[in-house]
């Protein structure tokens, strides 16, 4: 899953006029942050599945969120899509499907009769893809990656898709309570306690105990980190691999400064000299 | 300017009624107008711990349904004339409660009185929130054991998100007290109980009090007279504390003895 980021320009000037002084309708442009799945299969079954897994990473996150549908894959392939039956799919897995890019012209015509707008343009963040890479082994030997092509192609949108929200907490997070930094950094100056929730799409710091769950680069960033000044945890999470503290914290981490980080896949936890 | 205090936990028995009970009856000794309201429609406590059970006749639900006015419902307490008890109703159901209708009763209330006391039911669905939601001051009851603590947490938390000062958020959020009751010295001191240090650190709200686990609370439940009017009782001593702490005095807390090795500390070994 991608996403693509791009400001909100709209400024509801008209919101505390009068009624009578109101037009019915105002038409503004306004660009919204839309998640972007990828389709690198047109076995619905498949899709649903690692849908499905993927979204229990962060069961929350996505709930009800609008999902613009990449066929350019299955374009390139020349593979049908099952429109109606996709958006079945992803209704029950409370996503709002609303828009398609990059399909053939048949994919078009099936979208648009299934209630998907035809989306154009975008900047997709570079964030890893739904499905798992291909075992390296089958790969031919290629020296390097080539460096990702300059992005000024895509439109010039893009401005202000480099600065990253972070968001801030300074009040004590609850058994309960959630709280979820979209697209960016997660700050918490007061206590995470336990039964209460942090998640973040980049990386997690708290200046206070963590005694909850923590979870960082939940839409995939391998290398989003979480630091914490006095670790507690119940759970962590990084990119969906995660570590349960059942009973308890290690005893050489706990009430610690750590970092917790992936390195291939594995999630590691380190003081903080 | 009145103020609405609600005793809420999350949590069912951890001594919310006997609290109620004893702030509003320590608060009417001390001269203030109080009044103090059952939000445990179907359950009905209060009275019995108040010891007016059998002069009930309308309660808080026949008022916010327009049925009798607070004049008629508010019951005056025996041994003080500045003491009222607006008693739940046993036969009713919770979607009485509505945000609206507990406003205006409140708004009336505040006319006449000094302190109106909320007695919370248990849990965090509707009938905790409507308790809390008009509250300018918490107190969290809480027992030091694990499951009371976390509840509680998850209080504070509703306190900090659904209360109407919360909501609104331009005025000063709820002022939370933390009430440590059923306290036992010994327990923590074997390990069964955690400290008053480890609930305090865990949910990081001030303490106005710690009530010690007594028999005398248990016979004054029964006998309908709050244990404050118990002054050889020594949770009766310990609520007096917290009333005149809640009036802004300075009391040193009483009745905790020294802890020794608490709960979480062998847990975690530190
Ligand atoms: N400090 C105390 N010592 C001994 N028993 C207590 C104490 N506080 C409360 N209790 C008892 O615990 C039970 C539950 O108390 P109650 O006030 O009804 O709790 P809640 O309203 O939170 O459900 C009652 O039987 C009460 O008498
Ligand atoms: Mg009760």
């Amino acid at each position: 899953m991608k996403t693509m980021s791009n400001t909100d320009q709209n400024d509801n000037p008209d919101l505390f006029l009068p009624k009578e002084q109101k037009p019915a309708i105002d038409l503004k442009g306004s660009v919204f942050t839309l998640t972007v799945l990828r389709l690198q299969s047109n076995d619905l079954a498949d899709v649903e599945r690692e849908l499905e897994e993927r979204l229990a990473l962060g069961p929350r996150f996505f709930e009800d969120a609008p999902i613009v549908v990449d066929v350019e894959i299955l374009k390139d392939q020349a593979l049908e899509v099952d429109f109606p039956a996709l958006v079945e799919v992803l209704r029950k897995l409370r996503l709002v499907p609303v828009g398609l890019r990059h399909g053939s012209h048949d994919h078009q015509k099936a979208a648009l009769g299934a209630g998907f707008a035809l989306m154009k343009g975008g900047v997709i963040k570079d964030l890893p893809s739904v499905t798992q890479p291909a075992p390296k082994a089958e790969k031919p030997a290629k020296p390097k990656k080539p460096p990702p092509p300059p992005p000024t192609a895509e439109t010039a949108e893009s401005t202000d898709v480099k600065a990253k929200a972070t968001k801030v907490i300074y009040q004590p997070i609850r058994s309960g309570q959630q709280i979820y930094a979209r697209g960016g950094d997660l700050i918490v100056m007061a206590a995470v306690n336990a039964g209460a929730e942090i998640v973040a799409d980049g990386n997690i710091h708290i200046y206070a105990p963590l005694r909850g769950r923590a979870l960082a680069g939940v839409t995939g960033d391998t290398k989003a980190r979480i630091f914490c000044q006095h670790m507690d945890a119940e759970l962590v999470a990084i990119a969906g691999h995660y570590r349960v503290f059942e009973d308890q914290v290690p005893p050489e981490y706990q009430s610690k400064a750590v970092q917790f980080y992936l390195d291939d896949e594995q999630l590691n936890i380190s003081l903080l000299a | 300017m009145a103020k609405v205090i609600v005793v809420t936990s999350g949590k069912g028995g951890v001594g919310k009624t006997t609290t109620c009970a004893n702030i509003a009856t320590g608060l009417a000794q001390r001269e203030k107008k109080t009044v103090v309201i059952d939000f445990d429609i179907g359950l009905r406590n209060l009275d019995l711990v108040m010891g007016c059970e059998r002069r009930v006749v309308y309660d808080f639900v026949n008022v916010l349904q327009g049925e009798a006015s607070l004049k008629q419902a508010l019951i005056r307490d025996k041994r003080s004339d500045n003491l009222y008890v607006l008693p739940a109703s046993q036969t009713r159901d919770k979607d009485a409660l509505t945000q609206e209708g507990v406003g205006k009763v409140l708004d009336e209330l505040k006319e006449s009185f000094d302190f109106i006391v909320c007695d919370s039911p248990a849990g965090i669905e509707r009938g905790a929130v409507m308790a809390l939601y008009y509250a300018d001051e918490a107190v969290v009851v809480t027992n030091p054991e694990v499951s009371s603590v976390r509840d509680s947490d998850r209080i504070l938390g509703i306190l900090a998100a659904k209360s109407r000062r919360a909501e609104q958020g331009e005025e000063e959020p709820i002022k939370e007290h933390l009430l440590i009751t059923r306290y036992s010295p010994r327990r923590v001191s074997i390990g069964e109980m955690l400290s008053i240090s480890d609930v305090q650190e865990l949910l990081g709200i001030p303490l106005i009090g710690v009530i010690p686990e007594s028999e005398s609370v248990l016979q004054a439940s029964n006998s309908g007279i709050p244990v404050i009017h118990n002054e050889k009782s020594i949770s009766g001593q310990a609520y007096t504390d917290v009333v005149a702490r809640f009036l802004g005095e300075n009391k040193p807390m009483r009745f905790v003895d020294e802890e020794k090795k608490s709960l979480l500390s062998r847990l975690f070994g530190t």
